[in-house]
């Protein structure tokens, strides 16, 4: 008789949809500085319960604590405010001319400035990101020109990639910046080979894999966890889960019943979570995994835990599948204030300063959009040539290519 | 100058290419220590290491992942896909990534990669071990696609492939890595050792990709071919003793439409053939470039002989072959006087 009762499909639901009141009662933050930190060097199957907590530094008083804190001097820390300042300042300025009609669609970083913007600057130079299109961070906080930035968002003239992609999906090789792709996971595995390619020739770079929660369900994850394990390459994995794939809860991606992280574990990767809204803790943890694939000890899972604050891209109204209030009751915070509020407590900082600092920001992002936008917008002009559409399908032009140029008058 | 079978000719190319550049790795599904299972990399692992000859996991989108990362990273990956027919959980990678990265990039990355994969019928491998999936390649901006129908062939246009800045697909008729098939698969298999094109260089070279060669020449028909259709185009001339101009494309993309244009307007008639299914198949593509090109110089209408649209089948294998039976009523019908 035990097998007689009907079955019933399980599909896991967010705790919270429009109309409902946040509750994050279920989500567990650890206490800052409370996580240990162990030897970069340590063994997979010895850190197996980094995969289930979340190293966090700053505490709510803005205090830096524990084990991870350290990893920065104060001129550095206030470059990293600066950077996420002109990432959320860059975005705001985005957005409008994307509703004024400037170019055609635009994702902002709202809440989520600390992964990428931390992540950067404990990779050095050389060193390859493979970034979705939520990691513009990498590019700012590697002194990427913000105007050559807005050429690419507006598909001007001065386009680096003349006026082939979408918005915000820019290439940047010089910056350690890996062309952006639209079909989602696919570059996850790429990163793996980029690293793979690292030790083959024996060099000392690294390479960095960017994936959102949503797409670990891609087979592209799970061929990029197998070829990591498989030759130990030196790659840091990371998985930015800021909660939402587009409207899909995190949930539809994993089921409830583990962290992403502990996705590590099966291949014997090290796996390990953390306060995507803390500056430090990010730091701090990208530093960890970047000595251990430098070091030959292969590669590291990072589950970045943060909250996507804005909706999914120009697109998308995330008041039709979530709260209003869900992003204010998020309780890791706002990195931006987090690592504001400790600048101050540390005196390296006052609200005054911030403010001057704020109008800086916005002149110079509006000095770049004003230098972008002499060079044309999506509407207005002057754009990339026509015939640069057919240039660069190969390095040579084959026959029936220039036949086509031709034939279009071109 | 060596006799060389199709698999010591692809062995060879391998072995050269990764001499004389550091950057060449080759890698894939039994690749390494073994040599692959049809041997085409055999001993490369022991001649120049397990860094630049290995064993890969059973993960076709890895396989190409890696590759892409690979080439962009500055390497030449040539990658072995075992079987055309396993390619499909890797052609995300393929379509949306190798084949465009050097546009969607403006040229700030490039994918100088090789992807090898057996293809074709022949060996009764029913449905999963024959197919023909060219035309997925050949629709697709950014790929090149190549098919040797010989030894000679196979390594020069395997060592241009490596050469190539952009990737390049090569489909290997595994029907031809021992011998000439020409389609009578009742009769004694005439191994490479004694065929003209079986008279393999020593030395590197590379076979230019984009040029296709006239394997007969003919005056009143051209029959355009590819792989191991163009062994059964050379016996169904001589069968039905059509003069039938044979031309082997070597390279469907990019394709010689220079060479099939003068043959086409010399004979007045086109007969186009491969293994594939019918329907969008490159075929297709072949009779429209045609009739664009010499619609006023044909006297017959274009024929196709191709596999029929189904599956691959396992005991109809020579039902489903277009073999030199098929071929050769075309050549009769395209002759015909009425």
């Amino acid at each position: 008789m035990s097998n007689s009762v009907p079955l019933t499909l399980h599909v896991p639901e967010p705790g919270c949809r429009p109309g409902d009141t946040p509750d994050f009662s279920g989500f567990e933050v650890p206490v800052a500085g409370e996580t240990r930190r162990p030897d970069p060097l340590t063994a997979p199957e010895d850190i197996r319960d980094l995969a289930f907590s979340i190293v966090r530094v700053l505490d709510d008083d803005g205090e830096a604590k524990g084990p991870w804190a350290g990893t920065f001097e104060k001129e550095a820390l206030l470059d990293g405010l600066r950077h996420m300042m002109t990432l959320r300042t860059f975005d705001d300025r985005m957005l409008r001319a994307q509703r004024q009609g400037k170019t055609s669609f635009y994702m902002q970083h709202l809440g989520e400035e600390a992964v990428a913007c931390a992540f950067r600057l404990a990779l050095r130079d050389g060193d390859m990101h493979f970034p979705t299109y939520r990691q513009a961070g990498l590019l700012i906080a590697g002194g990427y020109p913000l105007t050559t930035m807005m050429n690419q968002i507006y598909s001007n003239a001065a386009d680096p990639i003349k006026g082939r992609q979408m918005p915000i999906f820019y290439s940047a090789k010089d910056h350690g910046f890996f062309s952006l792709s639209g079909n989602l996971g696919t570059q996850f595995v790429q990163a793996v080979g980029w690293g793979m390619a690292s030790a083959i020739s024996g060099d000392t770079k690294i390479a960095a894999a960017w994936i959102g929660d949503g797409s670990t369900a891609e087979t592209d994850f799970h061929s990029a966890m197998v070829f990591a394990s498989t030759y130990k390459a030196p790659v840091i994995l990371n998985i930015v889960n800021n909660q939402w794939a587009i409207s899909t809860f995190q949930g539809i991606a994993r089921g409830n019943a583990t962290t992403f992280a502990a996705r590590g574990h099966g291949f014997g990767i090290p796996a390990i979570r953390v306060d995507g809204n803390d500056y430090l803790a990010v730091h701090a943890v990208a530093r960890w995994a970047a000595e251990r694939a430098r070091s030959g000890h292969g590669s590291t899972l990072i589950e970045h835990v943060t909250y996507r604050s804005g909706g999914h891209s120009t697109s998308d109204d995330p008041s039709a599948y979530r709260a209003k209030e869900e992003g204010h009751s998020w309780p890791l915070g706002d990195p931006i204030e987090r690592l504001k509020a400790h600048l101050i407590s540390i005196d390296a900082w006052s609200d005054d300063r911030h403010k001057q600092a704020e109008a800086e920001i916005q002149d110079e992002v509006r000095f770049a959009q004003k230098e972008a936008e002499a060079n044309g917008t999506l509407i207005s002009g002057p754009a990339p040539s026509p015939r640069d559409m057919f240039e660069d399908v190969y390095a040579e032009m084959p026959p029936h290519l220039r036949a086509q140029r031709q034939e279009a008058g071109f | 100058m060596a006799q060389l079978t199709m698999i010591e000719a692809i062995q060879n190319a391998h072995d050269l290419a990764m001499e004389r550049d550091d950057r060449v790795v080759v890698y894939g599904e039994d690749v390494g220590y073994f040599g692959g299972v049809f041997r085409c990399t055999a001993g490369l692992q022991q001649k120049y290491g397990t860094s630049r000859c290995f064993d890969a996991p059973i993960n076709e989108s890895g396989l190409i992942g890696t590759g892409i990362g690979m080439a962009a990273y500055g390497l030449r990956p040539v990658v072995e896909i075992q079987f055309a027919d396993y390619m499909y959980p890797a052609y995300d990678q393929i379509v949306s990534e190798a084949a465009r990265l050097r546009h969607r990039s403006a040229g700030d990355f490039t994918c100088p990669m090789v992807i090898r994969m057996p293809t074709g019928g022949g060996i009764y491998g029913g449905q999963t071990h024959s197919q023909s999936p060219e035309a997925l390649f050949t629709h697709v901006a950014g790929l090149k696609v190549v098919v040797p129908s010989n030894p000679q062939d196979a390594k020069g246009l395997l060592c241009a492939a490596i050469e190539d800045p952009d990737p390049v697909i090569i489909l290997e008729p595994k029907r031809l890595y021992n011998g000439p098939f020409d389609g009578h698969h009742d009769r004694p298999v005439v191994p490479w050792k004694k065929h003209e094109l079986g008279e393999v260089d020593d030395a590197y070279y590379t076979t230019e990709i984009g040029k296709a060669a006239i394997r007969r020449e003919g005056q009143d028909v051209t029959v355009l071919a590819y792989g191991t259709m163009v062994h059964v185009a050379l016996t169904a001339a001589e069968e039905t003793e059509v003069d039938a101009e044979i031309i082997d494309l070597r390279s469907l993309i990019p394709l010689d439409l220079e060479m099939i244009e003068a043959s086409v307007k010399k004979t007045g008639r086109c007969v186009v053939l491969h293994e594939a299914t019918k329907t969008s198949g490159f075929g297709a593509e072949l009779s429209a470039q045609v009739q664009e090109a010499c619609f006023y110089h044909l006297e017959a209408p274009i024929i196709r002989v191709t596999g029929w649209d189904t599956p691959y089948p396992h005991a109809q294998e020579w039902d489903y072959f277009p073999g030199p039976a098929r071929v050769g009523a075309a050549l009769k019908s395209v002759m015909k006087e009425d």
